[in-house]
């Protein structure tokens, strides 16, 4: 299906699968923001937050977004529940397949086991940041020729990671793509077309391509 | 996940005034690897979480093999691979980190985080407690599925396997491991660092609840041989099945010192003074370093599904002591 058939069906019914979700959800109650309490450690302050919400600053893919949430909310519940960033998935939720995949702070991290408070002042880049307009990004698009995913739950993540890796390591072999991406499962079986990919996304760039 | 208060401090003596007196009340928040997979199961449940991130005395890697090492407790896995001199100097603490298959895993995990992680057995994961019993107190590992238990250490209660990647290489270098608490700083030699506990309420290690590891010293290691060898059934994103890490001091072939530590096989690192006794004085050949392998296991008792370990752990031997002879790598 193409993306301008994509769109007009949308636009047709008017309502996404999303926020048809979001909307049918019932809020239970009122969130009690308290922010933070300061403590007196050894006659310095320190600032305790939680357990219930409180303020948090996060910088995703350059934009500043102030959330309110729990200490206990991880960085990828806080973007996928909180502020509709949904490319990176939610699979194993115990820092182990790698579809949660963000670059925080310039290194490839399970978001699902960061918490969104500890993840304030670095920046955080998801999958969301690397299409430019209507324009894949040399890597997604080495995903889509060398046919890098099938069922697609994993992509997001394995492109963060394989992002990730081409940033610290633009020429790599073959056998330092297979050791580079040991962090990400895919049920389906792609490995051979993710590898390729790589490979073709590290060649585009040697060319001189943007590589983002 | 239960809900928790949070802090971040930027000392280490706020970090220890911030931690309770009981396991129950906090725990130290560093890499964060397995402590939030933890509390999401409900196996560990702290009221209170002291992330150590912010407290910039705990990183840093300082020294060289002549002068010794002294590693942050917060240095990642990542930090110590990418260390310029590591590779060549530390060949099996490197070997170690390389074990630790995924990318975003060494990215995140810290050196002490891999020394204070609890253990993989799958009884305690599953809320069985950490000695894997009934609450009867009758005790699941003996005749349940223990294909991944210990081989050696284990005639008390706990039949874990301690899950360090990384402190069988320490401590076949000889390292310590420096703490700080509300009583001041010691320093443990990381051989006794480590315990089997007895009961399901003690750790499986010498700290106390408002304890932290703060930084591990490598003594000078300039003219050593050292090697890790893993064996494991996946290449990537899998667990040790067994590790052997060997340093030796070496005259022409052969050995004058030796010290050699198994991992994964026993609730703490094994260190075998058997092996060792039978590889000094001796010029390292197949045949030697294969004595020395079987000497490793000689005490070694498999348990109903664990025998397979006994032959791994001995070929971990051997093939990690004729890696280091060859200069360690590969």
């Amino acid at each position: 299906m193409s993306d301008e058939k994509n769109k007009s069906d949308q636009q047709k019914s008017g309502v996404s699968r999303r926020s048809f979700l979001k909307a049918s959800g019932i809020s239970l109650g009122v969130p009690l923001v308290v922010g933070h309490r300061v403590i007196n450690v050894n006659g310095q302050e320190v600032k305790l937050y939680g357990p219930t919400k409180t303020s948090i600053t996060l910088t995703i893919n350059g934009a500043k977004q102030t959330v309110e949430v729990e200490p206990r909310v991880t960085l990828l519940e806080a973007l996928r529940h909180e502020l509709d960033i949904t490319g990176a998935k939610r699979v194993c939720d115990r820092a182990t397949c790698g579809a949660c995949t963000m670059i925080v702070g310039g290194k490839a991290v399970y978001s699902c086991t960061v918490l969104a408070i500890e993840a304030q002042g670095k920046p955080i880049t998801t999958v969301e940041s690397l299409m430019q307009g209507e324009k894949l990004h040399p890597l997604q698009q080495a995903f889509v020729d060398n046919d890098g995913q099938q069922c697609g739950y994993c992509t997001p993540g394995f492109v963060m990671a394989c992002k990730a890796f081409l940033d610290k390591n633009p020429s790599p072999t073959p056998e330092e793509v297979q050791k580079g991406l040991g962090g990400n499962l895919c049920r389906c079986g792609t490995y051979m077309g993710v590898r390729a990919a790589v490979l073709q996304a590290a060649t585009m760039h040697k060319g001189g391509k943007n590589h983002g | 996940m239960n809900a928790f208060e949070y802090a971040s401090p930027t000392t280490k003596e706020q970090a220890v005034k911030l931690l309770g007196n009981s396991w129950t009340e906090a725990e130290v928040l560093a890499g964060g690897t397995d402590l939030l997979s933890l509390m999401k199961d409900h196996i560990v449940e702290p009221k209170r979480l002291v992330n150590i991130k912010s407290i910039k005395e705990l990183g840093g890697i300082a020294g060289t093999a002549k002068s010794g090492l002294r590693i942050g407790a917060l240095v990642t896995i990542q930090e110590l691979l990418d260390h310029p001199r590591m590779r060549k100097e530390y060949a099996a603490l490197v070997q170690a980190a390389e074990g630790i298959s995924s990318p975003q895993i060494r990215n995140m995990g810290t050196i002490g985080g891999d020394l204070c992680q609890r253990p993989r057995c799958w009884y305690y994961r599953a809320g069985f407690g950490l000695l894997g019993t009934q609450e009867s107190g009758e005790p699941l590992v003996p005749n349940g599925d223990n294909r991944y238990h210990a081989i050696l250490g284990n005639s008390g209660a706990a039949l874990f396997v301690n899950p360090s990647s990384l402190a069988p290489a320490l401590i076949a270098m000889n390292a310590r491991v420096k703490i700080y608490g509300a009583k001041g700083q010691r320093e443990v030699a990381l051989e006794k660092f480590f315990t089997a506990p007895t009961t399901g309420s003690q750790r499986e290690y010498d700290l106390q609840p408002n304890e932290l590891v703060t930084e591990i010293i490598v003594p000078p290691l300039a003219r050593a041989k050292s090697a890790t060898y893993e064996v494991r059934q996946k290449e990537a994103l899998d667990w040790p099945l067994t590790t052997a890490s060997v340093v030796l001091t070496m005259t022409g072939n052969t050995v004058k010192a030796a010290r050699i530590v198994l991992g994964h096989v026993a609730p703490t690192p094994w260190r075998s003074t058997e092996a060792e006794a039978a590889i000094v004085g001796k010029a390292v050949s197949e045949a030697t370093a294969e004595a020395a392998g079987k000497a490793a296991v000689e005490k070694a008792k498999a348990l109903s599904k664990n025998g397979y370990k006994i032959q791994l752990a001995k070929v971990a031997v051997k093939r990690a002591i004729l890696l280091a002879a060859k200069g360690g790598t590969r």
